[in-house]
Parts: C-alpha cells; structure tokens; sequence
C-alpha cells in the first residue's frame, strides 16, 4: 500500500508535471531547431513569439466565449489555436520580409542575426504586453480533471489522489499530434524533403532547383505554429503571463542544444531530458521517501536538492556540460 | 580623421543641447479627460538632467566594457546584466557594515569552511578529471561531485540557517566588511573579472551562438542568486542604507553647514534645491573622473599593438591563429576586462542608489539596453559607445513621457471609460520596449556602423 502511496505521489508531482513540460519545451524546442536548422541562427525573439501567439488566443478564445462557443470538456482555447497561428504566421513572414531577408541577402554573419532577432524580440514584448497587458490569465475553462484526486482516493482507498488536469492531457496528447504530423510532413512530403535538403546542404539544395524562400516561409509557418501551440499549452497549464515566456528561452534552447541543434528528434529527447531534470532536482521528494522510508531512516529535511528560483540553473549545467564534452548533442546535431 | 573627428564633436554638441533644452524649457501637454497635472515633454528642471546624465555616465562606463568585448574582440555576451549585479553585489559586501551578531563560529565562521568545501570539491574533480582516464573518470568525477554537493549543503545549510534567523526584519545577512565605498568600486570590477574568468574557462572557444545562450543562462543565475541566498544581500528584501562614496556628503549634512547656508543666500538659491544639485553634480564629477580614465585606457589599448591584434583577431580567427595568436587566451583576456569595467559601473550604481535591488537587475534593462547604445553609437568606437549611451538613456527615459503624452492626447476625444483608451494609455513602459526594439533594428540595417563609424 505504500509503496502504491509512493508511486501516486511521484506519479503526481514529478512524473505528469515533468512529461507536460516536457512536451512544452520539446515543441519549443523543435521551432527554435527548425529555425536554427534553414536560417541558421539562435532565434531570441521565439519566448516572445510564444508569448505573442498565446495572446492571440486567448483573445480569440475570449472571442469565443463571449458568443457562447465553447468546446465541451476541453478548453475553448483549442478552437482558438488555428487562428492564433495563421496572424503568428502572417506575423512571422511579415518579421522575415522586413528584418530578415535582408541578412540572408548579405550573407551576414549569424551572430548580426542574433542581434536583430534580440530587436524583434523588444518589438514583440512590447506589443504583447500592449494587446493583453502584463497580469496573470487564467483562460483554460472546460473540465479541470480527467482523473479526479477525490473520486481516485474513494475508488481505490489510497491516501494519495491521482491527479490529471485535462490541460496536462491536453498538452501530451497534442504535443504527439503534432510532432507525429511535422515528422510525417519532414520526412513524407516533398516539400518537408526539401526543407530537409536545404537544412543539410543549402548550395546542393539550390542546385537541384529548391526554391530558398519558399522553403524559408514554410519553415517560419511552422516554426510559428509550433511557437503558438507550445506558448498556449504553455499558458494553459501554468496560468499566461507575458513576462514568463522570456525566461522560458534558456530552457528551450538548451533543450535544442542538448538534442543537437537542428535535429528534431534530439529537440524532443532534450525538451523532457532537461524538464525531468529540473523538476527532479527541485521536487521536495520528502513526500515520496515518507511512505517508502522506514519512520528511522527518515532525513529532517525536505531533500529538496535544490530550491525552485534556482530550476534555470539544471537547464544551464545540463547545456554547459553537453557543450564541453559533447559539443555537437546527444544525438549529432549541426557543426560546432 | 579631422572628418570624423568633426562628426565627433557635432554629434556631441547636438547631444548637449538636447541635454540643454531638457535643463531651460518646461513644456507641458494637457490633453483633455486627462490628468490636470499634464504630460510633460520637456522638464525644465537641472535635477532631472542630472538624475538622466548620472545614469548615462555610468551606462556609458557599461558600454565601453561591452564595446571592449563586441567591439574590440567581437564576443556576443548576453550575460551583462549579471556582471553589473555582481558589482552592485560588492558594495554591499564591502561598504555596508558587518552584522556583528552572526559574525562567530555558527555563522560566517562556517559559511566560510562551507565555501571553502565547495570550492575545494570542484578543484578536486577537476584534478580528478585530470588523472584519472576512460570510466574511472566518468564514475570518480560524478561521485565527487555528487558526494561533495551533500557535504557541502550539510555544512551550508546550518549556517544560513542560523544567520537569516538572526534579526529577519531589519538583518538576516552577513552585512559586509565596512570599508569606505570607494574600495568597493574595484572590488565590484574584481568581483565580476572573476565571474568573468570561470565563464570564459568554460564558454570562451564554442560558436557565437552558444556563447550567447550561455552567458543569458549565467546572467540570469547570478541574479537568481542575489535575489534569494538573503543572508548574501537580503535578497528581495533589498540591502539599504549602502554608504555614499568620498566625497559626496548627504543632503541633511550640507543643509546644517554653515558654509553652506552662507553660500545658498550670497547667491540667493534655496538650500533644499541647492542641497540636491549640488550632491548630484558631485557624482557627476566623480563618475566623469571614472569615464574619462577608463576612456583614456581603452583608447590607449585601442590604439596599442595590443587593439591591432584584437581586432586582427576579430576579422580572422584563423589567419591569426596561424600568425600565432593564442585566439582563447586573448578572447579570455577581453572577456574578463570587458566584464571588469561592466562590475565597476554596478558597484559605483549602487554606492549612488544607496541601496541594492536585485529584482531591479533585468536583462532588458541592463542586457539589452547596453547592447543598443553600443550598436547605436558604433561597435568598436569607444567614443561611439559614450555618445550611444547619453543617447539611448536620454530616450529611454523620455520616450516614456512622450509615450504617455502621446497616448493621452491621441485618446483624449475616446470615451473616458472605455477599455481601449486605459489600455492604450497605460502601455507607456510597452512604448519604451518597442522604441527600442524599433532604433536597434533600424541601425542594424541601415547603418550598421553606427552614429560614430569605427576608424
């Protein structure tokens, strides 16, 4: 019984949050590798893109709500997500005209890149917290849990309450949804094949007669609709605030390191690494030990490894450490 | 060379004069269904300018730092804002008097050996790393590492725990060493040239882009830390009462001198006023004095065989590396005196605040904004980085008030209880944010040199 106590809590507190946010930051992590991968740069400006998308729909979702439209047990925000990503991706294509395409043109080197994707970042900080303001929002509404703490601990007389929020469910299922459609479009479609090609070698590409701004669009459309998706789920599950979204980068873009920058399937495998890896080490795991530690063994302490202010920090040893020793990532990712 | 020279001084005048009318000219808007007060545009008032011109001094001792290692040596940091933390961090470590009360064997005595454990665990593990080869390796760092984070945290936690017991409302840390607070000036820079070196040890030599992402994460941690190890700086509880640097005397004590108050009446000014411009202009003197010197190195390091190598570097890694150029060490090197100056500006900023506020230590604030004036006022250019900095400080502190007087008069015929006109005419700080974005992306692409280009 105890030990069934012990898997309940950590199922509650390390293993659902972790694979959440874990899901968050690996579709965050595959726009800033797509990005990375055909425009080859470090996009700064991708929390706010996220922060940006994300107010969009809870815009549409208030929209929504306000007529009466909603989508039963789910959160109204799902009907929102279409329109959040096509005006993410008008925005997204209109930032590439009028910044980018130019640096692309010149050739410039992608550290100038850097600092001009740090100028859209301000711009779009700016405009967000204009449009929905600087406050904390709550816009998830349907059913709050798929699996209820009261309704588990009655059914099965466990001191411990299975808890799954629907916005958790929401955020894995859509997460496999959505890498599952951009591998099939990546490695199906001609056009996903092209991308691929130009990613892997731009003048072969060019050569065999792929289109670059065509392929360079496509990626912007996808990279902003995985922004959106990964910014809202985000925003759903934790509650929106503009700010947030800036502090989510370091996070993201290790887990792109981590996997290899790049490399989708690594931006995946690095987004859960390092959300495990943070929520392991900040967890009070006093809670668990309690049912599986004898009364004697039982440390005064909360052994908490680390405290919570300090979760950017796993992110950032994880990021140094696979630098150092294994500079290109886990899975092998573009040059160094 | 007399050209640009030229442009120098024409740029710099035109700067004085905005300086001038901000000091001269009261202009004020009054749109209607406003605030009866109005909106300024221009202030009229000499303490305004000289708050502004304090922090542009110090901003432009930031920029010369951040100019050293972009534009001497082009490394993109993004870590600047925890560089300045980490001075501001050394005045009060250094200025502000001990807490006498925890100052025994429980408390600053053990967190002394928990220090000493930590960093002797990481010096073990890198010999370790050292001698030992293949999975011995692996298994031996891991375990050090591993065991010694618990012995540290074992000797670690008692010890804070003990002095942010002690007195919580107005102490609950360490407090400092009490020297003057001048000396925590290079304490401050020797502070973050430390930083500075175990980053560069470990981030210096991968490609521009990690770089970047490395030193945002660092920057962040540092400001992590000081706003939550309270028994550092009280955390968010903000260390105050940071004492002023020689000579500046405070206001009550130039309002009770004599001398003074014979002053104020022979040239008939109010002495309250007077008090306060005159311990700003002090500073100025003070942070001037600091500018100049540091303005009179860099041109000199510019200018020395030592500038040409940097700058060699910067255009080709490879062909002076083959040229025999040891590419880290000098990256290492600029690194650490970039940073150096950047902690030297937060020491002198919080002997000037009084007080330190780590909440305050934002990356737009203290990142991005620095990036800005050295792009807007010329990469490289070390009196580009001075003029970028009066410049974008100017602005950023007045497009805020032109933001709201704008909003405000564009507004004034909506009605007053509508949503958008609030939203509108609170999004002043958002203005800020995009005008700057705005002014970046503008320089970057049109004149990606800068007001003043490098020679």
């Amino acid at each position: 019984m105890d030990f069934l106590n012990a898997l309940v809590a950590l199922l509650n507190f390390v293993v659902i949050p972790a694979t959440a946010y874990g899901a968050q930051l690996a579709l965050g992590a595959l726009a800033a590798t797509l990005v990375y991968g055909v425009l080859r740069f470090s996009n700064f400006a991708l929390g706010d893109t996220m922060a940006f998308g994300a107010a969009v729909v809870i815009l549409f979702t208030w929209w929504f709500q306000s007529m009466g439209i909603s989508f039963g047990p789910l959160p109204t925000a799902i009907l929102a997500l279409p329109f959040g990503i096509a005006a993410m991706s008008a925005v997204a294509l209109l930032t590439d005209r009028t910044v980018y395409r130019y640096y692309r043109r010149v050739k410039a080197k992608p550290v100038i890149v850097v600092i001009a994707s740090m100028g859209v970042m301000f711009i779009m900080a700016g405009i967000t917290r204009m449009i929905i303001g600087v406050q904390e929002i709550q816009f998830a509404d349907g059913q709050k849990f798929l699996i209820d703490p009261t309704w588990f601990r009655t059914e099965t007389g466990l001191n411990e309450g299975l808890a799954l929020r629907m916005t958790q469910a929401i955020t894995v299922v859509t997460a496999g949804l959505v890498v599952w459609a951009l591998f099939w479009f990546l490695n199906r479609t001609r056009t996903g094949k092209s991308m691929r090609a130009y990613s892997d070698n731009e003048d072969l590409a060019l050569l065999s007669g792929i289109n670059p701004e065509r392929v360079v669009a496509i990626t912007w459309i996808i990279a902003s609709g995985l922004a959106v998706i990964a910014g809202t789920l985000y925003g759903l599950d934790k509650s929106y605030k503009a700010f947030n979204y800036f502090a989510l980068l370091l996070p993201i873009f290790a887990a792109a390191v981590v996997g290899g920058l790049g490399n989708p399937l690594g931006a995946i495998a690095g987004g859960f690494l390092i959300a495990y890896s943070e929520i392991g080490l900040t967890y009070a795991w006093k809670k668990v030990a309690s049912y599986i530690l004898p009364e004697s063994l039982m440390p005064d302490g909360l052994m908490q490894l680390l405290s919570t202010e300090y979760k950017f920090s796993v992110s950032f040893a994880i990021l140094i450490i696979v630098l150092l020793f294994k500079p290109t990532g886990i899975f092998k990712g573009k040059a160094v | 060379m007399t050209n640009s020279r030229n442009r120098t001084l024409i740029l710099f005048a035109l700067m004085g004069l905005l300086l001038l009318l901000e000091g001269t000219v009261h202009w004020q808007v009054h749109p209607l269904n406003a605030d009866a007060s109005g909106y300024t545009i221009l202030s009229g008032s000499w303490n305004v300018v000289l708050e502004i011109v304090l922090m542009c001094l110090l901003s432009a001792i930031m920029a010369l730092g951040v100019n050293l290692q972009w534009g001497y040596a082009g490394l993109f940091s993004t870590g600047i804002v925890g560089f300045v933390a980490l001075g501001g961090l050394a005045g009060v470590l250094v200025s502000l008097p001990p807490v006498t009360a925890v100052w025994n064997a429980a408390g600053v005595g053990r967190l002394v050996v928990a220090l000493l454990t930590g960093l002797g665990v990481v010096g073990l593990a890198v010999f370790a790393y050292g001698h030992l080869k293949g999975r011995a390796r692996t298994w031996g760092v891991t375990a050090i590492l591993v065991g010694g984070f618990f012995l540290y945290r074992a000797i670690f936690d008692p010890a804070v725990a003990y002095i942010e017991a002690n007195d919580p409302a107005a102490a609950g840390n360490i407090g400092g060493l009490g020297l003057p607070a001048l000396v925590a000036w290079p304490a401050g820079a020797l502070m973050a040239a430390a930083a500075a070196w175990a980053i560069g040890k470990t981030a210096l030599g991968l490609r521009s882009d990690y770089l970047a992402i490395a030193t945002l994460g660092i920057g962040e941690i540092i400001v992590a830390v000081m706003k939550n190890e309270d028994w550092l700086d009280r955390g968010v509880k903000n260390a105050t009462q940071i004492p002023r640097p020689w000579p500046v005397p405070t206001e009550v004590s130039l309002q009770e001198s004599q001398r003074f108050l014979d002053f104020c009446a022979n040239w008939g000014l109010n002495p309250v006023t007077a008090s306060t411009i005159a311990v700003q202009l002090l500073y100025a003197l003070l942070f001037t004095a600091v500018l100049l010197l540091i303005l009179w190195a860099c041109e000199l390091a510019l200018n020395s065989p030592w500038g040409r190598m940097m700058r060699a570097i910067r255009d080709n890694e490879t062909a002076s590396g083959a040229m025999g150029k040891d590419v880290t060490k000098r990256h290492l090197q600029v690194f650490i005196l970039g940073a150096a100056i950047c902690g030297l500006a937060g020491a002198m900023l919080v002997t000037r605040d009084g007080q330190l506020v780590p909440s305050s230590y934002t990356p737009l604030r203290f990142t991005f904004t620095i990036w800005l004036m050295v792009i807007v006022g010329g990469s490289g250019n070390n009196w580009g980085s001075v003029l970028g900095a009066f410049l974008i400080w100017y602005l950023w502190n007045k497009v805020f008030d032109w933001g709201s007087a704008a909003m405000w008069s564009a507004t004034q015929y909506m009605d007053p209880a509508s949503g958008l006109k609030s939203a509108l005419t609170g999004s002043a700080e958002q203005m800020r944010t995009i005008v700057m974005g705005v002014i970046l992306l503008v320089v970057l692409r049109f004149a990606p040199k800068g007001l003043l280009p490098e020679k």
